[in-house]
């Protein structure tokens, strides 16, 4: 069973904003949602970098652990999904999830949330939907997964900066750029999602 | 020298020295081989995170608080929520109704001694009686609808399963939500018309050497409200504004709060909730089940002359010193 992971080989991203456009894209996010989204560290000084973010389906998901309806869960291929139709916009998600990933569309007055929305790694939704239907499309966005496809954030990525994919995979293509090239900054992230960091 | 060569000699001179002092540091960024090292100055995730318990950089899309990149303290926050939260919330709380059920085995109620009079006297008012119901409602709602979003999962969705709990938990967080204001209007007048009467005063330390009238044959003497009221009152002060304020910043997220802001003020919403059901389960105790004759005063508004002797004489004192007054305007002559 594969194990999917994201990993942003940060001397490799130009900030392009192209995973972007492609997960809004795809998936049809609404205004004002912005599943996967590019951070640039240290603007303008030496060693800057940029990081492409998104739903890092982490490793034991706080997310899912602190959902007071429990309507998150990672499946068998460690994909982190929700099921709209449980949640109720309480926003304990955001406060858990070290990546900012949860985000809510303003359903009224004062701060209150609606169904949380988040990246699905393009795997459709986490409820009752039939997969790859349009009811499911219209609730969560594309099925790409189910048709054995990659995310199309990493899939579109120009300088092939972010990977998506079997984490000992990705993990192994990033440790052979880092040795080849002989310098590297480190997978983003992947201590605090998978409690684990790539050695080189 | 003209004035203008003297100052690009100086300028050269500095050049120089700045050269001199830089020289190594560029060194460093040339790795063995002559070429330029590109991870010498490279930011990296562990240093950053070193320097600060977030990682934030700039970002282009609108959404400017989305530049917070990485934010390890989620995960205390999971830890914080799914374990010191249950078992601390779960022990206060069933602790509480254990130790009260206790008092009441051993002690049992509190009876009026000499008992009913049959003489009722006005212990509150009925707009101190609409605060305190109107406090007293939303608090008990809150009570439930906020234990429901941290106890919910495991007591009552395996009753009722995932949909009907969700309907449930959704209207819950609503009623939450709204129930805020009428707590806090409610809070805010309790605080304002009690004040007066529970400011400490000489009888209180008495009354705590008489052993607060649970001692059986020592009278202790009271005020208004003796200090164990006093007590319930200015806790229920503190606690109530600061949930209340920590609430309302729940309520409005990021204003004038960041990520961490709003972890903080959950642990302080949920950390003083649990007490603050703990301290007002105390106190409905001994208003009701607990004392005999005391829920009247907050129900009917009316006490019995004798429970009001027993517990709080000197309050009795000063009131049926008023009513005599009232009642003989004319006693002070009219000169």
């Amino acid at each position: 069973m594969a194990r999917m992971k994201f990993l942003c080989d940060a001397d490799r991203c130009i900030d392009c904003n192209a995973c972007v456009t492609a997960c809004k894209n795809e998936n049809e996010v609404p205004w004002g949602i912005n599943r996967r989204r590019v951070v640039n560290i240290n603007d303008g000084k030496p060693g800057e970098r940029s990081v492409s973010m998104a739903c890092m389906h982490c490793t034991d998901p706080p997310c899912a652990a602190v959902c007071p309806v429990s309507c998150i869960y990672p499946t068998d291929d460690g994909i982190v999904l929700h099921d709209k139709d449980i949640c109720i916009g309480c926003g304990y998600c955001f406060y858990a999830c070290p990546f900012g990933a949860p985000q809510y569309p303003q359903v009224g007055n004062f701060g209150s949330r609606g169904k949380m929305d988040k990246c699905t790694y393009c795997a459709g939704g986490g409820g009752d939907e039939p997969s790859g239907s349009a009811a499911e499309f219209a609730k969560y966005g594309s099925d790409r997964f189910g048709q054995g496809k990659l995310p199309m954030c990493a899939e579109m990525c120009s300088t092939k900066s972010l990977l998506a994919g079997d984490g000992d995979v990705i993990a192994q293509i990033y440790k052979e750029r880092v040795l080849k090239r002989g310098y590297g900054s480190g997978a983003w992230g992947w201590m605090t999602a998978y409690h684990e960091n790539i050695e080189v | 020298m003209t004035f203008l060569v003297r100052i690009r000699l100086a300028t050269f001179v500095m050049l120089l020295l700045g050269l001199m002092v830089a020289a190594p540091a560029v060194a460093q960024k040339l790795g063995p081989d002559g070429a330029p090292d590109p991870s010498a100055s490279v930011t990296s995730e562990r240093n950053l995170l070193k320097q600060f318990p977030r990682v934030e950089g700039r970002i282009d899309i609108p959404d400017t608080k989305a530049a917070v990149l990485i934010q390890p303290a989620g995960r205390t926050w999971d830890y914080f929520h799914e374990v010191l939260l249950h078992w601390g919330g779960a022990v206060v709380i069933l602790g509480t109704i254990a130790m009260l059920g206790l008092a009441y085995l051993i002690m049992g109620r509190i009876r009026i001694s000499a008992g009913r009079s049959g003489i009722k006297i006005l212990r509150f008012k009925s707009f101190e009686r609409f605060s305190h119901w109107l406090t007293a409602v939303s608090f008990v709602i809150l009570g439930l609808t906020g234990l429901n979003i941290t106890f919910g999962k495991i007591v009552l969705l395996p009753l009722i399963g995932p949909d009907a709990f969700s309907d449930v938990s959704q209207a819950a967080k609503y009623v939450h939500n709204f129930t805020s204001f009428s707590f806090v209007a409610g809070l805010l007048l309790i605080i304002v018309i009690f004040f007066k009467d529970n400011i400490p005063e000489k009888v209180d330390l008495e009354w705590l050497k008489q052993g607060g009238g649970f001692i059986k044959n020592k009278h202790a003497s009271a005020g208004r409200f003796n200090p164990g009221e006093k007590a319930v009152y200015w806790l229920s002060l503190l606690a109530g504004i600061a949930v209340s304020v920590s609430g309302f910043l729940l309520l409005f997220p990021f204003y004038g709060t960041n990520i961490a802001g709003m972890q903080i003020a959950q642990v302080v919403h949920a950390v003083v909730a649990v007490l603050f059901v703990a301290l007002i389960l105390a106190h409905i105790y001994i208003g009701t089940l607990g004392m005999e004759g005391a829920f009247e005063a907050m129900g009917s508004g009316e006490v019995d002359l004798n429970w009001a002797k027993e517990h709080h004489d000197q309050w009795l004192a000063r009131q049926l010193a008023g009513e005599e007054r009232q009642a003989r305007p004319s006693a002070t002559p009219a000169e």
